[in-house]
This record gives structure tokens, sequence and C-alpha cells, in this order.
């Protein structure tokens, strides 16, 4: 089925990370299949394909959440440079990556605190105990979330009160708080409605500027519209991986073309 | 090559209806409906069968206890602090009672309520599956043994026990008796707050560990604080219990009232109290009989006050995931 060569970025471009040969499995039932995957620093990268491809299992791979639950194994490599680490070895400690790679959900889930202890989460668990260091990276992350403007005045609400899109928007700025190198996206506007929807859009769209970004989404216009790179998985493969305008115009493979023009999925 | 996709959902009837007449006939009316009312009448009896036990046993405690008021002056039954109802110079002082509930119950609460909760994060957020599966019927045969057995247990071994350490401890201590009282609350506190803490959603959890949290920090600071509503009733059953245990204290506590909050002296509970005049052969009807109605009542209003603070603390820390 795929009829590319390994998949690549743009000549001249700088990787932030990449996926070889990669295999994953829950228990015996092998969720991805061999996957090469580059991700270009400071762009946007959206994955998509119908559900039950494994785009969120493969974009779980980056921040190790798959280690939260048994019986499974990751084979092969993911490379985060510019060290070249294998992030998936088992070698390697998970809240290691998860300090330097963060997510945000498919559903706004802050904690029940504050709206400031909801970003100074990260920082907090990372022992950062200087008060004025943490006000201001709360509102630096809050401001890069565009939220700050909202919430300015009653940072000690609790979190629950804010609207859905704002509670996604203080899971962005959670996620910033620590200065990620890598922001994981779990189709994070699938319980939005549209406008909140546009904010986080644009929102992604900027944030590019200072973190790689990986998107997983439902929405093919979503990923046309933030993403530099697009890739369309299907059954746990990697089926195509394009400059997002090529994928969108003139895909390689029949499969992808049929995704696209919505004959399945 | 055709399409791997096929057609999702390739439109197929739905089975036919069985050919039956729509209209029941009037006689199968009636019958159906006198089913129905018959069933309903049954459970709504079940359900007043709980409702009247309680309004009954309150009636009963509240028409004996104004009889006992009507002797005992109000004022004299909470301010005096000596209660000794069948000596001549009778006093009825319940604060007498209520400082051996209160010490026995602190003492409990000081061990079920950080091992509870201790037991409670480590099954719920530690344990492997194995251990949890062996570890919960432990625990639940620890509230399954007979609160008698406590008693013995509190009066034969831990009072020895904790007479190595500290030789003047009496032999009846509100000591041995909170803390054996404490170990037998745990399951309580523990099952319920465990219940609370699985109950807090899996994203949640993942929200912490996504920003690098360790396990202990997710349970710390996002799980028990999710779970804080259960975990607070978890707290109030365990109080509610305290309170109410009868055997432990009057085996190994002593029955001798004793306005005292030292759990190294002996001292009586309202429960207790109970017990012992109940056992006795006070004559019905008398001002020593009559007691322990008051005592009753007492033991139910503090009760029903600690329903009420953990009916507030659930509305209060009530969360919305």
């Amino acid at each position: 089925m795929n009829t590319q060569t390994t998949p690549s970025t743009k000549p001249g471009t700088e990787l932030k990370a990449q996926a070889k040969a990669l295999n994953f499995y829950y228990g015996d039932f092998q969720a991805l299949k061999n996957i090469d995957f580059p991700v270009e620093k400071n762009e946007v990268t959206a994955l998509i394909g119908p559900s039950g491809c494994g785009k969120s299992t493969f974009l779980r791979c980056f921040n190790r959440m798959h280690d939260l639950y048994p019986n499974m194994r990751y084979e092969g490599e993911i490379l985060l440079y510019p060290d070249g680490v294998n992030i998936v070895d088992r070698h390697v400690d998970p809240i290691e990556v998860r300090m330097r790679i963060s997510m945000v959900f498919q559903k706004p889930n802050p904690f029940p605190k504050s709206i400031y202890e909801n970003v100074a989460y990260g920082l907090r668990v990372r022992g950062v105990r200087n008060r004025s260091l943490i006000d201001e990276k709360v509102e630096e992350a809050l401001r890069a979330a565009a939220l700050w403007g909202e919430v300015r005045d009653r940072l000690d609400d609790l979190a629950f009160n804010l609207s859905g899109g704002q509670q996604q928007r203080l899971c962005i700025a959670r996620a910033l708080a620590t200065d990620p190198e890598i922001l994981l996206f779990d189709e994070p506007t699938s319980a939005l409605d549209p406008i909140a929807t546009a904010k986080i859009e644009e929102l992604v769209s900027e944030l590019k500027e200072k973190v790689t970004i990986l998107i997983v989404t439902h929405n093919m216009q979503q990923a046309a519209r933030v993403s530099a790179y697009t890739a369309f998985m299907y059954i746990g493969e990697l089926i195509e991986f394009d400059d997002t305008k090529r994928i969108f115009t003139n895909p390689s493979s029949k499969l992808t073309e049929e995704y696209i023009t919505g004959r399945f999925g | 090559m055709s399409s791997i996709f096929p057609l999702k959902h390739a439109g197929r009837a739905l089975p036919a209806m069985p050919a039956r007449p729509w209209q029941a006939s009037p006689a199968q009316r009636i019958r159906r409906r006198l089913a129905e009312r018959a069933i309903e009448t049954m459970l709504l009896l079940a359900a007043l069968v709980a409702v009247f036990t309680t309004a009954a046993i309150v009636a009963m405690l509240v028409w004996e206890s104004v009889v006992f008021f009507r002797s005992v002056p109000l004022l004299d039954f909470l301010t005096d602090t000596q209660w000794t109802p069948l000596f001549d110079d009778a006093h009825f002082g319940i604060l007498a009672l209520l400082s051996g509930t209160l010490t026995t119950t602190i003492v409990a609460l000081m061990v079920a309520v950080p091992l509870g909760t201790i037991l409670a994060i480590y099954l719920s957020e530690f344990a492997p599956f194995r251990v949890r599966e062996v570890a919960k019927p432990f625990l639940e045969l620890l509230g399954g043994i007979p609160t008698i057995v406590y008693g013995y247990f509190a009066l034969f071994f831990v009072t020895p026990l904790l007479q190595r350490i500290y030789p003047e401890l009496p032999g009846f201590n509100m000591l041995s008796a909170g803390l054996v009282m404490g170990i037998m609350i745990i399951p309580y506190v523990s099952s319920l707050s465990e219940d609370a803490m699985r109950a807090v959603p899996m994203s949640m959890r993942e929200a912490s560990y996504a920003m690098g949290a360790t396990r202990l920090q997710t349970a710390l600071f996002v799980v028990t604080p999710a779970a804080l509503s259960g975990l607070a009733s978890s707290y109030i059953l365990g109080i509610s219990r305290a309170v109410g245990e009868t055997m432990v204290v009057a085996i190994a506590a002593g029955m001798q009232p004793n306005f005292t909050f030292n759990p190294a002296e002996p001292a009586a509970t309202i429960t207790a109290y109970i017990v012992q005049v109940a056992l006795g052969d006070l004559p019905h009807g008398s001002i020593g009989y009559q007691t322990i109605f008051a005592a009753g009542l007492t033991l139910l209003l503090i009760t029903l006050l600690f329903n009420i603070i953990g009916h507030v603390l659930r509305k209060r820390f009530r969360e919305a995931y």
C-alpha cells in the first residue's frame, strides 16, 4: 500500500524528532506498523486518518503516555534532536520525556484547582519554589495561550468555572508554562464549538514560533489550515507523509485520496 | 482494484413485527393495571418500613427524654461534670460521658484517618492489580470481625503491650480502646476513600503525568484534591462509627463515668453507659432507667450533626468533571 520511499521534510530544514521503524503493541495487537516519520522543528505537523488508524496511539508514543498502562511494548526509535536520544528506549525515564514534551488532550481536563495553580502545576512538580518566577511564567503562558485578558482578574477562580474553549486554552497554557520542546495536540477541538475551535487553531499557528507541534485531528480542513506537513495513517500504517498542500491537492496514494475526498472515514 | 473499504451499513430492513393485535382487551388492561398497583404498593411499603422505624425510634427517644427532663433540668444535664444517676447524690452531667465518647473517637480517628487514607491512596494509585485483589478481601475481613473480639483484643493484647511502655497505664483506659477502634474503622475509611479516588477520571491523571508529574505527585496533588468530597464523607462515616461503637469501649475503656480528656484514664462513653444500664436490673420508669433515653438522644443528635456536616461537605466540594 505504501508507495512512498522514506518520508522526509523539505531539504534544508531542521528536524526536531524522527520516528524510525517504530512498532507499538497493545498486548499481542500491533497498533503501529513500522512507522518512519520526520517532525520538522518549529512547524506544525498534522496526523489524519479514520478512527482506530493509530494516529492517537502514535502521538502518545512521543510522551510515553502508554507507559501508564500495562501490557504494552515499543519497538524501534523516536529520536529527539538535537541530542538524538531515543525517547521510547526502555532505559529512558518517561518522566524526563514528559518534562520536555507536553500534551493537550481531546477533552479539556483542567485540575480541580484555581486557574493560577493549573498553569503553575508543571513548575510545581519540577520543584520550582520561587514565587515571582512562577508568577512570571504563569502570566507568560496565559498570554501565549491568548487567555490572559480573560482571566487576569480571576486567577484564583476554580478552573471549572471557565467555558469549554477557555478550559482548553488553559490546558494549552498549562502545557506551555514549562517551555516544552514539542507540544502534542490530540484532537484538541473535538469537544469545542466553531468559535472556540477557530481560536485554538489560530493559537496553534502562532505557537509554532516557539515550539514544535504535532496535532492529531479528525477535521481535515483543520489539518489543511494549521499544518505545514500532513501524515495520513490507516490501520496502524503511515500511508503517506507530505507537504500539506500536496496531500490535499495531489496525494500520491489512492487511499489518501479516497479519505480526503470523503469516500470513507 | 476496487476500494478495500466496503460501503458502511448497506440498507437492511428491520425484522418484521410479529403479528399481534394492538388492542388489549378490557379484562387484560384491568389485570395489568392491578398488577402494577400491587407492585407499586409493595415497594412503597418496603420503603416506608425504614422511614417508620426511624420515626418510631426518634419518637420513643424524645418521648422518654421528655419524662427525664421533667425531673432533671436541661442546664444541669449540659453543664454538670458528674454522671452518677444511681447514687444517692445523683448527678446527671452528660459531659462526663461525652468526654469519654469524644476522647475515644479522637484517638480512633488519629489512627483511622491517616492509615485509611494512605491505604486508599496505595490501593487506588500504586498497587498492582494482583496486590489489590488480595488486599481488598483482607480489609473487608477486618471490617467483618465482631466488635466484641476487638474489645478483648484491646483489653488483653493492646493494653498489656502499652503497659510495657507506660507501666502506670490502668487496665481499663481509653487509649487502647481508641487505638483498636481506629483499626476497626480503617476499612470503612479506606474503602470509601478508594472508591472516591477511583472515580476520579483517568483523563485527569493523564493530564498530570503529561506534565511530568510522578505517581506520588499525581496522587497527592491531583487525585486526592479531586476526591476530596469522597474523602470527607469517608471520615464522617468513620466518626459516626466511632461515636456509636459500643463493645470495644465497654470492654476496654471501663464503665466509670469520668470527666476527662486524658486517653490514659479509664472512662465510660455514652454507649458503654447505655449497655451497662440496659443490662442491669433498674426498675422500668425509674429516673436511672430514664437516663439511657436522654443519653441515647444525645448520641443520635451527635450522629445527626455529623451526617449534616458530611452532607454540606459533599455539596460544597462536589466535583463536576
